[in-house]
């Protein structure tokens, strides 16, 4: 079923990692709707990872389409796809999202030095950093704190202020719970969600835990939408 | 921001960092400090006669004549005869002359025969003139002054008695007539530290009962005997000259180098400074090289951890890929951080420079007369620094290129 308004379109998507391990993953047909919130389900090796590596536009494919916002990847130079992505993607990563170095503040502002528009749409981003990371549900006071000084429960909620900064049209989120325990996992999700659906943001997030189904819009298996092809070396 | 996430970042790895900082500030330090004590020692060089006009000997090369009449280093071929010191010292150009005469020795020191004008005339370090530290200058036939190093090694004070040998390195001694230490020089950090001075008078008066370079058979001349003798000195071994006026002075070098009488050789001092700092200098710019390469090592110290500090960082890369940094801005953080690590290790090196100047100033001073101003920093100096930063980031390029590669193909997704 292909939604009318697509955000995101892959159409006879096929692509091959060079190398020794011959691994080649193929989509024929995926796509996500404006607003809508997708989990894509599926074990490791199942080809998650370079579906988006090909979504963010850091590795090209082979053959096929791949459209964010109508835009054709393929049609981007290599630059050009890197400030794209800062531009229409906000990403949460399974764990270790912040740069420990740097304070959260800077964290969550790190995006918006590669997208000049994304950071026009926020008219104060220091201000919109806080009231995201309100909203988030951690103290005001942890926003100039180093982040490597943060729990795994708080990187994670400052990682979706991140992603979530400037309004992208896209939060693509990997496994971001798995690093989680039980209860936490659920005020994430919860927090994540409110934050999504006030927005109208598109979430795509991958995971191989069923029990997240509930609260998305749609589940797809990796299994029905892509073709993996593995060659012993 | 990226600015202060690279300095982060830097922070982040202080230790490693640190280290490089500190290696880079030392050798930045080391290389500055030889160039430092190489222009030092090269002024000191030039600084040991000033003053003097010319430098006038028996005709030899203008290096030796340099070498024996200023540095007591080898021996004259020949001596000026006392009739052709009197003609010099009688043109209309000469303002003033001192004669010097050499050939005998006390214990390791040589022992320059000259007259009281020498202490008038000798200039040292821009001008400086020598000074009695004790004592005084010498008033009586057999009275000596010795410099500072002869007094501090052989333990003299004024008042003890010397006796001279005659030649360099000879058991032969002039025990007949014993010298009296009359007065002790300051240092200069010049060889006449390493002299000792007696008067013209003197030289001929131990000289008395000598012919042919031996001893005379027979009774020796009692001293109060050779104290009412005519002591005209009967040669010099060279001169120093100081011109009425300084545009006279290559009329007045020609003129002595075309005196028809004696073959004589008289050389502008400044000239044959530098010739023989051409010679001597080699060593010091050897030097100059060895602290260059240890500059050299110290950055590619920073460059090797560099590198091996990208394995553990791929993650750091990672989120900045993520974020919409491009394989570029991964390239250009990396080669900014090894230019602010060198940029914070040449001021290191200046600050330490500085402080080894102040603390090693007035030691270089005494023990080897070397001088070394603390000056603010040169341009030259400037340059120096300039070009530490700037290789900093030509050596970089290599781990930085590694980094943009490991970037490309990682993505955001590091397979580890």
């Amino acid at each position: 079923m292909a939604p009318a308004d697509p955000i995101l379109r892959l159409n006879e998507v096929r692509f091959r990692w060079s190398g020794r391990a011959s691994f080649a993953v193929s989509v024929p047909e995926f796509s996500v709707a404006a607003g809508e919130t997708v989990l894509l389900l599926g074990e490791s090796g199942s080809g998650k990872s370079t579906l988006l590596s090909l979504i963010c536009g850091t590795i090209l494919a082979n053959s096929g389409q791949i459209s964010v916002s109508g835009t054709d990847l393929s049609t981007l130079p290599n630059g050009k796809r890197d400030t794209f992505r800062a531009e229409h993607i906000g990403m949460i990563f399974q764990q270790f999202n912040l740069l420990p170095f740097g304070s959260v503040l800077d964290n969550i502002l790190l995006p918006l030095r590669f997208a000049p528009s994304r950071r026009a749409r926020s008219l104060d981003p220091q201000q919109e950093a806080r009231a995201l990371c309100t909203a988030l549900g951690l103290p005001i006071e942890v926003v100039s704190a180093k982040a490597s000084n943060l729990s795994v429960g708080q990187q994670q909620r400052v990682a979706v202020a991140r992603a979530l900064i400037g309004r992208p049209p896209i939060v693509i989120a990997d496994e971001p719970t798995s690093a989680l325990d039980a209860d936490s996992q659920a005020d994430f999700l919860n927090l994540l969600f409110d934050q999504v659906k006030s927005h109208g943001t598109t979430l795509l997030m991958v995971s191989h835990d069923q029990r997240l189904a509930e609260q998305f819009d749609r589940v797809v298996h990796m299994q029905d939408i892509a073709h993996i092809e593995r060659q012993a070396a | 921001m990226i600015l202060r996430l690279a300095i982060g970042s830097l922070f982040a790895r202080i230790l490693t960092v640190s280290m490089t900082v500190l290696a880079i500030g030392l050798s930045v330090a080391l290389f500055l400090g030889v160039e430092k004590i190489r222009t030092g020692a090269k002024a000191s060089f030039a600084d040991t006669i000033s003053g003097t006009d010319l430098i006038v000997g028996a005709r030899s090369g203008s290096v030796q004549l340099l070498l024996y009449s200023v540095f007591r280093i080898g021996n004259a071929t020949n001596n000026i005869t006392w009739e052709s010191y009197q003609d010099i010292a009688a043109h209309p150009d000469v303002d003033w002359i001192v004669p010097i005469s050499l050939g005998d020795s006390h214990r390791q020191f040589r022992v320059m025969g000259t007259s009281p004008a020498f202490f008038e005339y000798y200039k040292y370090r821009q001008g400086r003139g020598l000074a009695v530290s004790s004592g005084a200058i010498m008033a009586d036939l057999f009275d000596a002054v010795i410099g500072a190093d002869v007094a501090e090694t052989l333990g003299y004070t004024v008042g003890d008695p010397i006796v001279v040998a005659h030649g360099l390195a000879s058991f032969t001694e002039h025990k007949d007539q014993p010298f009296r230490v009359s007065g002790i020089l300051e240092k200069t950090g010049t060889p006449v530290d390493r002299t000792v001075i007696i008067s013209m008078e003197a030289i001929e008066a131990i000289h008395v009962d000598w012919k042919n370079g031996a001893q005379r058979p027979g009774q020796a001349t009692p001293v109060e005997a050779i104290r009412h003798m005519e002591l005209t000195p009967k040669a010099v071994t060279a001169a120093l000259v100081g011109v009425a006026s300084p545009l006279k002075t290559f009329a007045l070098q020609r003129a002595i180098n075309e005196y028809p009488e004696e073959p004589l050789l008289a050389v502008l001092p400044g000239v044959a400074l530098q010739e023989l700092w051409a010679i001597v200098g080699v060593a010091e710019t050897a030097l100059l090289g060895v602290s260059a390469m240890v500059v050299v090592t110290a950055l590619i110290g920073m460059m090797a951890t560099v590198f091996s500090s990208l394995n553990e960082r791929r993650r750091e890369m990672a989120i900045f890929r993520a974020m919409g940094a491009r394989p570029a801005t991964i390239f250009g953080l990396l080669i900014l951080e090894a230019v602010l690590t060198a940029a914070i290790g040449a001021v290191l090196g200046m600050c330490l420079l500085y402080l080894g100047l102040f603390i090693a100033q007035p030691i270089l001073d005494s023990a080897f007369g070397l001088w070394v101003p603390i000056d603010a920093p040169s341009l030259r100096e400037g340059l120096v620094l300039c070009g530490v930063v700037a290789a900093s980031a030509i050596v970089s390029l290599v781990p930085a290129l590694r980094a943009y590669r490991l970037s490309l193909a990682d993505g955001m997704m590091v397979r580890t």
